[in-house]
């Protein structure tokens, strides 16, 4: 990487990050060089930088820390080199680039419009400085790949789907009851979350970046907090930091209860689904009790947390009736003939393709993928807290199934250390300005992977972009090929065990 | 076998009694009689349209069918078409590329039939507000009969708005 000649400068926080502007020529060789050591694709973003001049910005991750890269682009010629050729999940993130400002990957394959449907029109970007915000009455008409062949046929699903789910839509090309592709088609809960960001406060942002996508709210809300303290210097007290870990097991624990109950659910297993969610329901009426929100929503907030803990015996009583009742539930799961034949061998992903292709968080760890933020950029308190990581080797729903079992247990462990070593102090150090033309990251491992989430400053320390960046985005090409080969009726089940994010991803 | 039963008597019953319907919750007259609402009260089927929500109230909506709410125990269940519903409920504020799905939607539920906007967003546009790609609150683009505000709504919220619908103004 020194080869390259960057000047590399160190980005504040807990995570060790630094970042770097190159030229165009550097990009392509800096990434295949990351690529070829192992490390991966974070996120891609742009921004209007003023004065015609825009910016793309992409973050890397390797075993060392984040890179980010910057990217100054002329308005005259908007382009920049493609890295979908490296890192294939770029190429939505690329497509979504152009959506948005206008600003192209030159000599990517795939130039369709990814997350504009007839919105807006064609010519018109969103997040430049300049966008009146003109409504389109152009006719939404996506070209799907189309695949030919005797007995081939189609069923196109959604974007309105048959359950309580959010919409997207999926293009089967089926042969019997065999899927030949899956084509994913997404963008329709895009409500313009980006935009909403600019020159807004800090604090209604954190308000906002807890509602990216609802399940994710502390992963979301805390790397948002985590963006503005890096770019500000600023350090939360120890026990506001415990506190957010303390939420985000909690989150953890909640979904991985309510995905288990819908894995039972998908396979007939009704009584799983009962069981499951009788335990989720408990979590959350605890939380409403002690902190004053079920989901949590809107309780970690720039300089801190906004509540404090009343009393941790709900709580310890809590985590011993969950780790005696969910040992129970695997135990029947897992010796149930029925539910294992249909989760054994379901939707596979090998280790190979999910290296190859980006997959990360929970469903990476599932396919051999061993990164977890927690584990690797330990941060307060999980420096202290030794995360242990579930890996699994299959790729398949039974492999993704014992990933969240695995880290249930490991958030129940975490949370009784957590209670255990809570320290006494503030909640809150006061942040209420950001610097000018200041740039910050802040990396949270949620339940799904790791949720991303960066802010720039404009001169004046107003928020000029945030861009949120869900681990979805990396895992929804997945879900096409995880599906290759079996039937229609185990979609669901195979959807379900990675559950991803609409609204995270479309923003 | 034998552990699974174990479990179900353990378990034994979790269901708490439903809550009253709410005047407040009503966004506008009363469109329904009364005699057609006796006869949805009975057996209602809700089609779920997510117009743009952050998925926050979905997980409320599954809640309302867990064990403690059982919302299925008062005969409301959710349908997969809109053909078999006889309510249309809505989250989110309406994205724009959602519009012409949810206006689909509506149209392919047969008359008669009432609308319940769930959640800040489908109430007053929530923190996303309108913009180049939303279009706000749901009674922006489709008729409202009861609205249902919280951010997301608690479970109990969630089956009084509904019951609002169903039932007649004393």
């Amino acid at each position: 990487m020194n080869s390259l000649n960057l000047a590399w400068i160190p980005l504040p926080g807990a995570i060790p990050a630094r970042q770097a502007t190159l030229e165009a020529a550097q990009l392509q060789p800096l990434c295949r060089k990351v690529a070829d050591d192992g490390g991966r694709l974070l996120a891609l973003w742009g921004s209007d930088e003023g004065a015609g001049i825009f910016a793309l910005h992409v973050a890397l991750v390797n075993q060392d820390g984040l890179l980010c890269l910057h990217l100054l682009l002329a308005q005259e010629s908007p382009v920049y080199p493609d890295i979908s050729q490296i890192f294939p999940c770029a190429c939505r993130m690329q497509r979504t680039v152009y959506d948005m400002l206008g600003v192209a990957a030159a000599g990517s394959a795939d130039q369709r419009p990814w997350l504009r449907h007839a919105a807006w029109p064609v010519d018109s970007f969103p997040l430049r400085k300049d966008f009146d915000a003109a409504i389109s009455q152009e006719a939404d008409d996506y070209p799907f790949v189309q695949v030919e062949g005797q007995g081939v046929h189609e069923i196109p699903v959604g974007p309105v789907h048959a359950g309580i789910i959010e919409p997207g839509h999926f293009r089967f090309s089926i042969i019997g009851e065999r899927v030949l592709r899956l084509e994913e088609r997404l963008g329709y809960v895009h409500k313009g979350i980006e935009k909403r960001f600019e020159n807004n406060s800090l604090f209604f942002g954190a308000k906002l970046a807890g509602r990216v996508s609802g399940d994710s709210t502390t992963a979301y809300a805390w790397a948002y907090a985590m963006a503005a303290e890096n770019m500000a210097c600023v350090t939360p007290p120890e026990r506001a930091l415990w506190l957010r870990a303390l939420f985000l097991e909690r989150e953890r624990i909640a979904n991985h209860l309510g995905d288990l109950g819908y894995l039972a659910n998908d396979v007939a297993f009704s009584f799983g689904m009962s069981q499951f969610w009788i335990l989720k329901e408990q979590l959350l009426r605890n939380n409403a009790a002690l902190f004053g929100h079920r989901y949590l929503m809107d309780k970690i907030i720039p300089g801190g947390v906004a509540v404090d803990l009343p009393d941790a015996d709900t709580l310890l009583a809590e985590c011993d009736l969950l780790e005696h009742e969910v040992r129970l539930l695997r135990s029947i799961l897992e010796e149930h003939a029925g539910v294992q034949d249909r989760y054994i061998g379901a939707g596979t992903v090998e280790p190979k393709l999910a290296s190859q292709l980006g997959l990360c968080g929970l469903a990476g760890r599932a396919s051999a993928q061993a990164w977890d933020a927690r584990v690797q950029f330990p941060c307060v308190p999980y420096q202290t807290l030794e995360v242990r990581m579930a890996t699994h080797r299959n790729g398949d729903v039974a492999a993704r199934v014992i990933v969240r079992f695995e880290e249930l247990f490991e958030s129940i462990r975490l949370q009784r250390e957590i209670l255990a070593g809570l320290p006494a102090g503030d909640l809150l150090e006061a942040l209420t300005d950001l610097p000018g033309n200041g740039f910050g990251l802040g990396m949270v491992e949620g339940w799904r992977g790791e949720v991303l989430v960066a802010m720039h400053t404009d001169a004046a320390g107003n928020i000029s972009r945030v861009y949120p960046h869900d681990p979805s985005w990396q895992n929804w090409p997945l879900l096409e090929h995880a599906i290759l080969g079996n039937i229609v009726p185990d979609f669901p089940l195979i959807n379900k065990s990675f559950n991803l994010s609409y609204s995270g991803h479309d923003l | 076998m034998y552990q699974i039963l174990k479990q179900i008597i353990k378990t034994g019953i979790k269901t708490e009694p439903a809550p009253l319907a709410d005047e407040t919750m009503r966004a506008g007259e009363q469109r329904l009689q009364q005699q057609i609402l006796a006869v949805l009260g009975r057996s209602l089927a809700i089609r779920l349209v997510d117009a743009g929500s952050c998925n926050g109230c979905e997980l409320e909506i599954h809640a309302v069918n867990n064990a403690y709410y059982n919302l299925e125990g008062l005969g409301i269940k959710f349908v997969a078409s809109p053909r078999h519903a006889d309510l249309l409920l809505v989250t989110g504020t309406v994205s724009r590329h959602m519009e012409v799905a949810l206006q689909r939607t509506l149209a392919a539920i047969p008359e008669p039939r009432l609308v319940v906007a769930l959640g800040d967003c489908a109430c007053n546009g929530g923190v996303f507000g309108e913009s180049y790609a939303s279009c706000g609150k749901v009674s922006n683009v489709i008729p409202v009969d009861v609205v249902v505000s919280g951010c997301p709504p608690a479970p109990l919220a969630i089956m009084q708005g509904i019951l609002t619908a169903i039932s007649a103004k004393k």
